[in-house]
């Protein structure tokens, strides 16, 4: 009957020193995927989007579509 | 001479308790439940009391042997001192068991069950639907969301080819 004694102290600490440097690890991880997988694309969408966009033109095509109450298209 | 031979007998600290449940509201009763109990938990691994209360006369003299040196004991005794205080181990207490797959059968079990009760109720309980659900309003609607550019940046309208008139490929 000469089991080993098993460990009666530093439980919780034990467990943090192994689970603290992964959970960092693991939020750097997703915080940089989360920013380089979907923040800057939205940004170089938006980007792509402006830069080449004309106002005036977007305005007269939704007009002449019909879905403005204040000014109907130039037909009526 | 009767009274002093009868409290004699009776003992004099018997003679208060009695005059106590006469006179007084007695004894109370004590429940079962308000004793302490024995139970095997992982969180509180000392219970109040002893396993085996009720000890036979071979536990008793092994009782007796362990008020000695514990260097005397045998490790069958050990062993037996350790049941009688306690009903299962560590080890034992702590194993799983299959019920999980009775719990997680059942759960299906209810999933259908609730999934046929639903498909009777779309049947005989409820109504129609809304006219805006019907195809020829439900094609206006798109053709409005598209008219007006909605999210034309990175979602729906953003899909549409307004020259060719067409969803992008």
């Amino acid at each position: 009957m000469s089991l080993v004694k098993p460990a009666m102290r530093g439980l919780l600490g034990k467990r943090l020193r192994f689970h603290l440097p992964i959970a960092f690890a693991l939020s750097l991880v997703a915080a940089a995927g989360f920013k380089y997988m979907v923040t800057e694309p939205r940004k170089q969408a938006y980007a792509e989007f402006y830069r080449n966009y004309d106002a005036a033109k977007e305005f007269n095509n939704m007009r002449e579509a019909g879905i403005f109450e204040s000014v109907r298209p130039s037909g009526e | 001479m009767l009274a002093a031979r009868a409290l004699r007998l009776v003992g004099r600290r018997a003679i208060s308790t009695s005059v106590c449940v006469r006179g007084g509201h007695g004894v109370a009763k004590v429940d079962d439940y308000a004793l302490p109990a024995y139970f095997d938990r992982r969180e509180n691994p000392l219970p109040e009391i002893r396993y085996v209360q009720d000890l036979s006369s071979e536990q008793k003299s092994l009782k007796e042997k362990e008020k000695g040196s514990w260097a005397t004991l045998s490790n069958e005794e050990k062993i037996a001192l350790y049941r009688i205080s306690f009903k299962q181990s560590f080890a034992e207490m702590n194993q799983g068991s299959a019920q999980w797959k009775s719990v997680v059968a059942g759960m299906f079990f209810f999933f259908g069950l609730t999934g046929l009760v639903v498909l009777w109720q779309r049947k005989f309980v409820y109504g129609p639907v809304p006219h805006t659900f019907e195809k020829e309003w439900k094609e206006k609607e798109l053709q409005r969301m598209l008219d007006m550019r909605v999210n034309p940046v990175e979602g729906f309208s953003s899909q549409w080819d307004y020259e060719n008139k067409q969803w992008k490929k």
